[in-house]
């Protein structure tokens, strides 16, 4: 009897049945594809983030160089002449000079402090690595007259300098590469998370000590290698063994070579100078940012949410817009919705004074006629739910297909926007400092949860709405079903 | 005696008016009488049914049916009373729209919690001790005036209720319809001894019952004719109560 009554009534009123599930559906789809949307510019931001550090990174340490410290300044190679005794007056000498160091603004940190992260509470996993620039100078020293000088060769490719006039360099070729250590037995998270090998192989997590190397594809077209040829670091010949791509907007090294042997070519004994860590969920990683900070009072402690307020562009433009605008719009629409429904709940069990009236007399108790009314909102609310989902995905499919592709820049090479935090300015240095822009497609994602969200908002909404109407009908009298006029 | 009532008052508060519709009402009512209440509109007839109906509680006064004092249940004492205990047929018949005749009919049995297959079962024989059996998957509108009020009567029937009221039963018939239902409520009274209380404002049938009593202002009056003066004493028309196999 009970889905008897429901479904036949409904029938009777399908047009109102009809209005009032539209209605709720119109609501829910809203919330849907807003939400799919907020989801979807929630995910570019991550493919961002991660394309800019990494999957998995979720913090990263680092210490900055303040201005005027010593280590990373102008380079001196220190370059002298040979002894005026062992060479000819009129004579000249070759150089071939090869200096690594630490990149620029950065400083190093101890490795043991990797460990130490490891074991915080919250830490899932912790890598450090080591980026260092390669300089390579060749060329001669040319001798014309009595007099010697030394000259010191700044870095920069800008050819020789001489004093005293009696000394000239000539056919200076400086080159230079990035190259970064990397903990070979981790290699999920770090510089080389997020790359894919394309020819090759990667490395072998034992190979900790080997001189083997990994080179970007970007480098080894420039420089025609090959998997098999080798590269020259200061004076150790590694072997590429594998060819890498790493997302567009990565920063990127060119050459990747196990740790160990980074920081032996670099004179940086069980140093690190970038540390990528992992927290076990998303809600633990403010609480870890604290705890390293309190293992490490002077470094700079980045979170991708810091990185994310630095994030300028279209891409950031569409998260205002959807969490603002979008969201309100949503909860209007499902107010708008309710309230409808309720109305339409009232109006009909108006309708029905005689009837329920009649049920009354006939001994049906109060709670049976408000069930009858609840039942049929909450099937119209069903209903409304199922049509609303469908409308929420075809909005949100509607959506990824107009939207443009969204661009990201991050950060800049000059001075950082007044009011950025601390810790995103020694994040750029510790990322070469370049602006980066991303692009990225946007998606409207419809997950399980919610489609699961969207029935039960409207579901909801057939339960309030049936709660009015289910109020007015309690309240009818038996002597209702005497009425002369309905 | 299956009713008492002493000085049963109903006071209604209309827009800040006070109406009297009852204003003291001494009755006694018999097992197995065929009573006609009549009185013209505001004479209360109607707020009297709804009393002995237990659709409503009295002001003030008692009011005792089989002993139970109504003016002092509660309300779901009263629901139960008038699911177990009692039928009721309307002038507009009142039957759920959206329902079949079969499915009409069952709606008096849903507060007994009795199995579908037995509240199938019995809204079905109901159906046809009114001769509707036929008709019994048809909805209202589809059925003649005539025909839904028997539906109505098998619905009052099907749980053999102690009493049967009926408020202006053949209001919306015309005469010869109204022959049929008022002599099919005769049959079941002379047949079965079934105690009819009837609001009616219409003589003829006020003629059928073994009892009559008038209702002015909220008081009784004093009847016109005899009261006690058993049905067969009235002069019937040319037909014979309706039968119906």
């Amino acid at each position: 009897m009970f889905f008897t009554y429901i479904y036949r009534e409904l029938r009777r009123r399908h047009r109102q049945a009809l209005l009032t599930a539209l209605g709720l559906a119109v609501g829910v789809a809203s919330v849907v594809a807003v939400t799919a949307y907020a989801g979807g510019v929630g995910d570019a931001q991550d493919e961002v983030l991660q394309s800019l550090y990494g999957v998995g990174t979720d913090i990263t340490v680092s210490q900055t160089q303040k201005l005027g410290e010593g280590q990373g300044g102008p380079q001196s190679f220190g370059m002298r002449p040979p002894d005026s005794g062992s060479a000819n007056a009129a004579g000249s000498a070759k150089i071939d000079r090869s200096v690594v160091t630490s990149s620029p603004g950065q400083k190093s940190i101890p490795q043991t402090k990797v460990t130490t992260i490891s074991g915080l509470d919250g830490v899932k996993a912790s890598t450090g690595s080591l980026s260092l620039t390669s300089l390579h100078v060749t060329g001669k020293f040319d001798q014309t007259q009595g007099g010697v000088s030394s000259g010191a060769v700044s870095g920069m490719p800008t050819g020789g300098q001489s004093s005293g006039g009696s000394l000239q360099m000539s056919g200076i070729d400086i080159s230079s590469f990035s190259l970064a250590g990397v903990d070979v037995s981790n290699l999920k998270l770090g510089p080389l998370s997020a790359g894919q090998i394309t020819s090759g192989r990667s490395f072998a997590s034992d190979e900790t000590d080997a001189k083997v190397a990994l080179v970007t594809k970007a480098y080894a077209k420039q420089n025609g290698l090959a998997v098999g040829d080798s590269v020259k670091v200061k004076s150790t010949k590694f072997k590429v063994v594998g060819i890498v791509i790493l997302p567009s907007g990565s920063t990127s090294s060119d050459v990747y070579v196990p740790l160990a042997r980074a920081q032996k070519v670099s004179d940086n004994k069980n140093a690190v100078n970038q540390i990528y860590v992992q927290a076990d969920s998303a809600d633990s990683i403010s609480a870890v940012k604290k705890e390293i900070k309190q293992v490490m009072p002077k470094a700079t402690v980045t979170t991708s949410s810091d990185l994310a307020s630095q994030v300028s562009g279209s891409l950031s433009s569409a998260s205002s817009l959807a969490d603002r605008l979008g969201r309100w719009l949503a909860v209007a629409a499902l107010v708008a919705a309710f309230a409808v429904a309720s109305l339409l709940s009232v109006s009909a069990v108006s309708r029905r004074v005689r009837e329920f009236g009649t049920l009354k007399a006939l001994g049906w108790k109060s709670r049976r006629i408000v069930g009858q009314v609840l039942g049929e909102s909450v099937v119209t609310g069903l209903a409304g739910g199922v049509i609303g989902v469908a409308l929420g995905i075809a909005g949100a499919r509607l959506i990824t297909a107009l939207s443009p592709d969204l661009k990201a820049t991050m950060g800049s090479s000059v001075p950082l926007p007044p009011g950025a935090p601390a810790g995103a300015g020694g994040m750029m240095e510790a990322l070469g400092g370049a602006a980066q822009t991303v692009t990225v497609r946007l998606a409207a994602p419809i997950s399980l949860n919610l489609v699961l969200l969207a029935v039960g908002l409207a579901l909801a909404g057939g339960l309030l709405a049936g709660a009015f109407g289910g109020w007015h009908a309690a309240r009818l009298r038996p002597a209702d079903a005497l009425r002369r006029v309905d | 005696m299956l009713y008492e009532l002493t000085n049963v008052t109903k006071l209604y508060t209309q827009r800040r008016k006070r109406v009297d519709a009852l204003a003291g009402i001494d009755l006694t009512i018999d097992q197995g009488e065929f009573l006609a209440i009549q009185g013209s509109t505001g004479s209360g007839k109607t707020t009297l049914l709804q009393m002995l109906g237990a659709m409503d509680r009295p002001t003030s006064g008692s009011l005792l049916f089989e002993g139970r004092d109504l003016a002092k249940l509660g309300e779901s004492d009263l629901t139960e009373l008038r699911s177990h205990s009692f039928g009721f047929i309307f002038q507009a018949f009142n039957l759920i729209p959206t329902l079949t005749a079969q499915e009409n009919v069952e709606t008096a049995l849903v507060p007994w919690h009795v199995s579908i297959k037995e509240r199938r079962s019995r809204a079905a024989e109901a159906l046809e001790g009114v001769g509707l059996a036929d008709r019994a998957k048809h909805i209202p509108s589809e059925l003649s005036g005539g025909e839904q009020q028997r539906v109505a009567i098998a619905r009052a029937l099907v749980r053999a209720p102690r009493v049967i009221f009926a408020d202006e039963p053949s209001g919306n018939l015309d005469e010869r319809t109204r022959d049929d239902i008022i002599g099919l409520l005769e049959q079941l009274w002379r047949e079965r001894g079934q105690t009819l209380i009837v609001v009616t404002h219409d003589t003829w049938v006020a003629g059928r019952a073994s009892r009559r009593i008038w209702l002015d202002a909220g008081k009784l009056e004093a009847p016109p004719v005899d009261d006690r003066r058993g049905a067969e004493a009235i002069a019937t028309p040319d037909r014979e109560p309706a039968l119906r196999a």
